[in-house]
């Protein structure tokens, strides 16, 4: 007779998935997460791949790795060490190892530790022999024969068996953490429904890992975690590139305008225009250009046409469109570009994240430049700032940077639908009329009007060359010339009077401010909710607008002894802020092209505030 | 009583494309001549409202084209016209988009552009000023001057091979592709309507002189003297005939091109190769598109090329319309629950 297994309730835990590009670990992470989110757990994701596509199999460097945090409470952050690594062969473990928490849980595929992989990840002896992994909970499975074993009776060849292996792994994981199958069946129907041989040996792969965890005498134990207590209201997941896509979306019917996305392929960035080029049925219109530049010169000429003109690319791509950006400038004209960052200079490291790019959005450019800059703070606030990039552009006509990274572009987590009546309306008027017609006549808010081709009546020429004010005429007066470089610049500065202030969280003045601005959002979040409980106070606030910055900024500064600024950079928020406010700053930088672990940033903290945990 | 007004439709004249801005180009530039055939076309383009025009260009001396026409106009960066137009034409494709733009902007800093505007088959109308020169930067040497040229920045002579910017369309895809002069009025003007009548891609070259830094450079094309020599003027289904007395004529042998006097006895004019402006295959339009630099046979100037494909903003739209067919047109509050959701209550 089977032994009744324990049951243990936890709160939160981590996992990470590993093992060879190949493996098909990010498909496993994800399905593990939607299922994790159906059930009602909070969770947050970190896909941590190569920049190979199919790295040598059994490489350390060929590693892919996929990280979940899921709890019954509110979380911010993909976790900083797993408390569970599943590891698919040798290198996944060597990898890995060193992050996973003391004592954590080891689930292995043995059947990968022979000879040859164990000397691809440069092990001279066997791990799981040689008592290296002594002192965590090791549990050794041999999931590629065990798979084999439950799909001999199918036709597949045993290349194609080998590549189910890794819905053993999630089975056995469904069955750890009491998870439904369902949703997973679910998606390997719709998935392979042109190849039934493909649905019978996933099922059965799937339903083998399950079933492995329950018959076992290996595992003893198994766990929940109980729903988290959300907000209510109808939930999916998001990833922080579908969600700047719907977001865009939403802002083209919300503005009624038509949506161009002029693009070249980049990571991350690229899935951002592999979702808007499904949505034809809404008259998106995708132009796969020939290069970075012709991606926003094209949204250039799009917006010049009237559509509400976008263009995505990453760092790399940003320098090249950076002439282009200054067109949009000078001829005044809305445009949003999306730049998910990634870590730098040059190629850099593609598939990581990092903040680099600030200072490149807000000053990149030659001339007397200014381009409003927002910042998405989570994978799903990126739906809502490209709204808000949308407005900013349409209003005040002219080119909007709005700022991810490839941690919130990869990253997903749970999201409350919003209904379509919520969001704002951002509904704009081509200019029409011939009486008082001049392109470059501006309204209260500096903005010129748009007057678009096909107006009868009002054609007229724009362009790079310096224009006159009013008239729009090319201009080489000196006077003119500063007169515009001054309206340009106040134009952008006086979007100040349309944005938030700045909001801080827990006490309202005091010894220290955390200040972050973008995607460290959830890590700084978490680090002082963890410190506050520690009986430390600390107040946060966070910056969504870095260009202008909300008015009330510099007062909120002056409220603070101290202001800590985590940035995954070398300090480019920092440097802004003590050149515009005058103000000293603490610095905290960490740039591994990795989202911070919040024991750094609490360990920051602790470090300013010394022994001062007030409430205890 | 007039209680009636006749709705007259009112021909425009080529003043009223002519826009309120002094034109800067130097004294005797051959930019005039091609500013002036166009603003004379453009009232017999037929169906295209003069609110319908968009001229865009980069950067250069013919860049400046747009702020002399009185329609929509966007002055680009340099080299990028081509990418800016393909902009506002998939934006929307009612508009007539043109693009003047020079062998620099077109065929060195834009020339990346260039060919994926003629590979997808744009709907734009390019207008390439060759000069063979940089006029604007005074005086470099450009993609298309000739290999020895002595300019500013080759003091002893160029030393590379120059862009056969017709070629180059052609391998390109480009479905329309003609060569002028700007110092033949009508076959200027005749070129331009030509080129805006064709639904898809549409290059013409225009050999324009530069009276400052490269005078004289398409002379023997023009000139009395020597232009019966050395111009051969396209017509389709015609015998591709030159000279003065349009005695000599062009003979395909094997797959060269040669001359032939049609009066000597061992020829005929059943021996001139005739003119197909439609053939499908570029083989024969590469062959006219080489003459230029064989300096034993003439210079063709006119339509090398005509042939009709789909264009990339009707592909697009096309597209749009089938989806929009299949799947209903988009609901963005359906589409938002349409995911794998879940409800907290």
């Amino acid at each position: 007779m089977l032994k009744e297994k324990e049951v243990k309730n936890l709160a939160e835990v981590t996992v990470r998935f590993a093992g060879d590009s190949g493996d098909g670990m990010q498909l496993t992470g994800s399905q593990f997460s939607d299922t994790t989110a159906a059930v009602g757990n909070d969770l947050s994701t970190l896909p941590d791949y190569p920049a190979e596509i199919r790295a040598p199999s059994g490489t350390i460097y060929g590693v892919s790795g996929f990280q979940l945090h899921f709890s019954s409470t509110d979380i911010h952050t993909p976790g900083d060490r797993p408390d569970v690594l599943v590891a698919m062969n040798p290198a996944a473990l060597k990898k890995n190892l060193d992050e996973l928490k003391p004592g954590g849980i080891i689930i292995v595929n043995t059947d990968a530790f022979d000879s040859k992989n164990l000397k691809l990840a440069k092990y001279e002896s066997n791990p799981l022999e040689d008592g290296s992994i002594k002192g965590y909970e090791v549990y050794q499975v041999p999931v590629a024969s065990l798979t084999s074993k439950a799909l001999e009776d199918t036709s597949l060849s045993q290349k194609e068996i080998s590549r189910c292996k890794n819905f053993f792994a999630l089975g056995l994981m469904y069955w750890l953490f009491n998870r439904p199958l369902e949703p997973t069946l679910h998606w390997i129907q719709v998935k392979f429904r042109d190849t039934p041989e493909f649905i019978d040996a996933n099922t059965k792969a799937l339903n083998a890992g399950y079933n492995f965890g329950e018959m076992t005498e290996v595992f003893t134990t198994r766990f929940t975690v109980a729903p988290a207590k959300l907000p209510k209201g109808i939930y999916r997941s998001i990833s922080g590139n579908e969600a700047t896509a719907l977001g865009f979306l939403a802002a083209s019917v919300k503005s009624g305008l038509p949506l161009f996305l002029g693009s070249y392929p980049i990571t991350p960035a690229s899935e951002i225009l592999q979702y808007l080029s499904y949505y034809k049925n809404f008259g998106v219109k995708t132009f796969q250009a020939e290069d970075e530049i012709a991606g926003v010169t094209a949204a250039i000429g799009a917006a010049f046409a009237g559509n509400l003109a976008i263009t995505n690319t990453s760092g790399p791509g940003l320098a090249l469109k950076t002439e282009g950006i200054g067109l949009a400038v000078m001829t005044e004209l809305p445009l949003v570009i999306i730049n998910v960052q990634r870590g730098g200079p040059s190629t850099g490291l593609p598939t990581k994240t990092e903040q680099a790019d600030l200072l490149q959005s807000i000053y990149g450019r030659h001339g007397e430049s200014p381009v409003p800059v927002l910042a998405a703070a989570t994978p799903s606030d990126c739906f809502y700032m490209a709204i808000e990039a949308s407005r900013i552009a349409l209003k005040y006509m002219t080119p909007v940077i709005l700022l991810t990274d490839g941690y919130l572009a990869n990253g997903s987590e749970p999201w409350k639908i919003p209904h379509v009546n919520e969001l704002p309306d951002i509904s704009v008027k081509y200019w029409t009329q011939k009486e008082g017609f001049a392109p470059y006549n501006r309204d209260e808010n500096l903005s010129r009007p748009w007057a678009i081709p096909g107006t009868p009546g009002l054609e007229h020429r724009i362009g790079g060359l310096e224009k006159a004010n009013i008239t729009g005429n090319v201009s080489y007066d000196p006077d003119n010339h500063h007169n515009m470089v001054k309206l340009r610049d106040q134009k952008v500065k006086g979007i100040v009077k349309d944005i938030p202030d700045l909001e801080v969280d827990g006490d309202q003045e005091g010894d220290l401010l955390v200040l972050g601005w973008g995607g460290t959002y959830g890590a700084i979040t978490e680090s002082v909710i963890k410190v506050r409980e520690e009986g430390y106070r600390v107040s946060q606030a966070h910056l969504k607008y870095l260009n202008p910055f909300p008015k009330n900024t510099g007062e909120v500064l002056t409220r603070f002894n101290n202001i800590l600024i985590p940035e995954i950079n070398l300090g480019q928020l920092s440097k802004i802020i003590r050149s515009e406010f005058l103000t000293p700053v603490i610095q905290l930088n960490i740039v591994r092209g990795l989202p911070f672990r919040t024991s750094d940033i609490q360990n920051k903290i602790k470090e300013i505030l010394g022994g001062k945990n007030n409430g205890r | 009583m007039a209680d009636k007004v006749e709705a007259k439709e009112v021909k425009l004249t080529a003043k009223d494309f002519a826009s309120d801005q002094d034109v800067r180009w130097c004294p005797g530039c051959g930019d005039y001549s091609v500013l002036a055939q166009v603003q004379r076309s453009f009232p017999d383009l037929v169906g295209i409202k003069k609110e319908d025009i968009v001229w865009v260009s980069g950067i250069g001396c013919s860049s400046r084209f747009p702020y002399y026409m009185n329609t929509y106009g966007f002055h680009g960066i340099h080299g990028r016209a081509a990418a800016i137009a393909t902009g506002v034409k998939l934006a929307n494709p009612k508009l007539s988009v043109w693009v003047a733009t020079g062998d620099g902007d077109l065929l060195s800093i834009g020339g990346n552009h260039f060919i994926h505007a003629c590979r997808k088959n744009v709907d734009l109308k390019i207008l390439l000023f060759n000069n063979r020169i940089y006029g604007l930067t005074k005086g470099q040497y450009s993609p298309t001057s000739e290999q020895g040229k002595i300019t500013k920045t080759t003091p002893y002579g160029s030393v590379d091979y120059p862009f056969r910017a017709i070629s180059l369309a052609l391998g390109s895809r480009a479905t329309f592709i003609a060569r002028t002069l700007d110092r033949d009025v009508k076959h200027l003007q005749a070129m331009i309507k030509r080129a805006a009548e064709h639904k898809g891609l549409a290059f013409v070259e225009i050999y324009q002189n530069c009276v400052i830094y490269n005078d004289g450079a398409f002379d023997i094309y023009t000139n009395k003297e020597t232009k019966d020599d050395h111009t051969l003027y396209l017509q389709h289904a015609k015998p591709m005939l030159f000279g003065k007395n349009k005695e000599k004529g062009i003979k395909l042998d094997g797959t060269k091109l040669k001359v032939i006097n049609i009066n000597e006895s061992d020829n005929s004019i059943n021996d001139v190769l005739v003119h197909d402006e439609f053939d499908e295959s570029p083989l024969y339009a590469t062959l006219l598109a080489f003459m230029a630099e064989n300096s034993d046979l003439p210079t063709p100037v006119g339509v090398f090329r005509q042939v009709f494909r789909l264009t990339y903003d009707e592909g697009v739209e096309n597209q749009i319309a089938h989806i929009k067919a299949k799947k209903g047109e988009g609901d963005l509050e359906k589409f938002l629950f349409s995911a794998n959701t879940w409800e907290v209550n």
